[in-house]
C-alpha cells in the first residue's frame, strides 16, 4: 500500500472509531463548555484584550486535553499491529490530520459558544475565523509530536504539559496577535507576516514530526 | 599540550576581555553610561548558551543515526552547561535592565523568549527524568530536543524581529554595532564573546568526562 492510501485508511479507522463511541468528542465539548460558563461566572462581562486572551487559553487546555489521548486511548497490542502493518511516516501523518479535523471541528465549537456567552466584540469576523483555524491547525501539528514523546512515559498528564507549553508560547504569540489585530477589525495586509510565519512553523513542525517519528516509536 | 591549545585561548580572552572592558575607554552615552560595560559580559552569555544548544542539537541527531550513549551524554551535559550561561545571561541583563530601563522584567520579547527557551531545557531535562530505561531515554529525549530546536530558532531570532524591543537590532531600533560599538569596543567584545564561548564548551567537556568516568566505575561495581 502506498503511504497516502494507508494514511487514509488510518484517518478513516481514528474517525470511525470516535464516530462509534464518541466519547471524546463529547467529554471535551463538555469540557469546552462548563470552563467557558465557569469563566462567564468568574469574570461576568470582559473588555476586549481579556476576551481575546481568555478565548485562547480556554482553547490551548481544550486542546490539550483533547490530544494528550492519541496515542494512549488504543492498547500497546493494537499499535503493534499498527506498526506491523503500516509505516512510522504514515501513522503520525495521519494522527497530525486525525487531531487536525479534531481541532477545528472543536475550535469552531469553541468560538460559537463563547461568542454566545460572551458578547463578540470582534471587528474583522472572517479573519479571526481565520486565525481560529490556523491555530487549532498549530495546535494539532506541535501536540501530535508532543503527545507521541509523552505517551512513551508513564505519568502522561503531567509531561504532555510540561513537554507543551513552552512549544507552543512562540505560536500562541504569534495567533494572539494575529487575533487581536482581526479584533480591531485591522487591515488584513498588517497580519500578513503573522499569518506567512505561523504556516513556515507549521510546515516545519510536520516535517520535523515526519522525520523524528520512525525514531520514537520502536521500542 | 597540542589538544588544549583552546583552553589556554578561552582563559587568556576571557582574562583579556575582562581587563579590557573594566580599564578601557567606553564611549559617553546618555542613560547607558558605564554600564555599557556590561555588554562585554551580558551578549556572551547568550551566544555561548546558543552554541551549547547548538552542540546539543547535533549530537541528539548523531546520537539517533549512531546510538552511540557517548553523544547523548554529550548532549546532555551541553544543555546542563547552557542552562547555566542561560542564568548568568539572565542575571547579568536583570542588572543592567534594572539600572537603563527601570526594572528588572519589562515586558520585552527577548526576555521572555528567552524565559521560555530555559522552561524548553529544563522540560528536557524533566522528560529525561521521567524515563527509567536508559537506551529509551536518550532516544525519546534526542527526539525531543530536535523538535524544539526549530521553536527555539523562531523564539529567539524571528519573534523579536517582528516586535517592538528594548533590544537593540530589533523592532526598529538600530543595531549595536552602528551607534555604540566604536573601534576600541568590538575587538574586545569579540575577545569576550570568543573567550566565553571557549570556556563553556570547556565546562561541558569537562562535565562530560566526568559522566563517563563515572558510567565506567558503576560498570566495574
Amino acid at each position: 500500500m502506498s503511504l497516502l492510501k494507508q494514511v487514509q485508511s488510518l484517518v478513516a479507522k481514528d474517525l470511525a472509531l470516535e464516530w462509534r463511541s464518541k466519547n471524546a468528542i463529547n467529554s471535551i465539548v463538555l469540557y469546552l463548555v462548563s470552563t467557558v460558563f465557569v469563566c462567564y461566572q468568574a469574570f461576568e462581562s470582559v473588555d476586549t484584550l481579556v476576551w481575546n486572551a481568555l478565548f485562547w487559553i480556554i482553547l490551548l487546555f481544550a486542546s490539550i486535553n483533547a490530544i494528550s489521548r492519541s496515542f494512549v486511548q488504543e492498547s500497546q497490542y493494537r499499535q503493534l499491529y499498527y506498526y506491523s502493518i503500516a509505516s512510522p511516516k504514515a501513522i503520525i501523518l495521519s494522527k497530525i490530520i486525525y487531531n487536525i479535523i479534531l481541532m477545528v471541528f472543536l475550535s469552531i465549537v469553541a468560538y460559537v459558544i463563547y461568542s454566545i456567552i460572551f458578547k463578540n466584540p470582534v471587528g474583522d469576523p472572517l479573519l479571526y475565523f481565520f486565525a481560529v483555524l490556523l491555530g487549532s491547525i498549530s495546535f494539532a501539528t506541535v501536540f501530535t509530536m508532543v503527545s507521541g514523546i509523552s505517551s512513551k512515559t508513564g505519568n502522561n498528564s503531567t509531561i504532555m504539559a510540561i513537554l507543551a507549553f513552552p512549544v507552543i508560547i512562540p505560536l500562541l504569540i504569534l495567533l494572539l496577535k494575529l487575533s487581536s489585530n482581526a479584533l480591531k477589525g485591522l487591515d488584513r495586509a498588517s497580519s500578513e507576516r503573522e499569518i506567512i510565519t505561523l504556516l513556515a512553523i507549521n510546515v516545519i513542525t510536520v516535517t520535523i514530526s515526519l522525520l523524528l517519528f520512525p525514531y520514537l516509536w520502536r521500542d | 599540550m597540542r589538544k588544549n591549545w583552546w583552553k589556554i585561548l578561552a582563559a587568556v580572552f576571557v582574562s583579556a576581555s575582562v581587563i579590557g572592558g573594566f580599564m578601557g575607554p567606553v564611549p559617553v552615552l546618555p542613560i547607558l553610561n558605564e554600564t555599557i560595560r556590561n555588554v562585554y559580559f551580558h551578549v556572551p552569555m547568550w551566544f555561548t548558551m546558543i552554541t551549547l544548544y547548538l552542540i546539543s542539537v547535533i549530537y541528539s541527531i548523531k546520537y539517533l543515526s549512531s546510538g552511540k550513549p557517548e553523544h547523548d551524554l554529550i548532549a546532555v551535559e551541553s544543555v546542563n552547561t547552557g542552562i547555566i550561561f542561560c542564568f548568568l545571561g539572565l542575571l547579568t541583563g536583570m542588572q543592567w535592565a534594572n539600572i537603563t530601563w527601570g526594572a528588572p522584567w519589562p515586558n520585552d520579547p527577548k526576555l521572555n523568549g528567552s524565559a521560555i527557551a530555559t522552561l524548553m531545557y529544563l522540560a528536557y531535562l524533566v522528560l529525561r527524568n521521567a524515563l527509567d530505561e536508559e537506551q529509551k531515554r536518550a532516544r525519546i529525549s534526542a527526539v525531543y530536543n530536535i523538535f524544539a530546536f526549530p521553536i527555539l530558532v523562531v523564539l529567539i531570532y524571528i519573534l523579536p524581529k517582528m516586535t517592538d524591543s528594548l533590544h537593540p537590532g530589533s523592532g526598529g531600533n538600530s543595531n549595536f554595532s552602528e551607534i555604540d560599538m566604536d573601534n576600541y569596543m568590538r575587538p574586545v567584545f569579540y575577545t569576550a564573546v570568543v573567550g566565553w564561548i571557549l570556556t563553556g564548551v570547556w565546562i561541558s567537556t569537562l562535565r562530560y568526562r566526568i559522566r563517563l568516568l563515572e558510567n565506567k566505575a558503576n560498570k566495574i561495581d
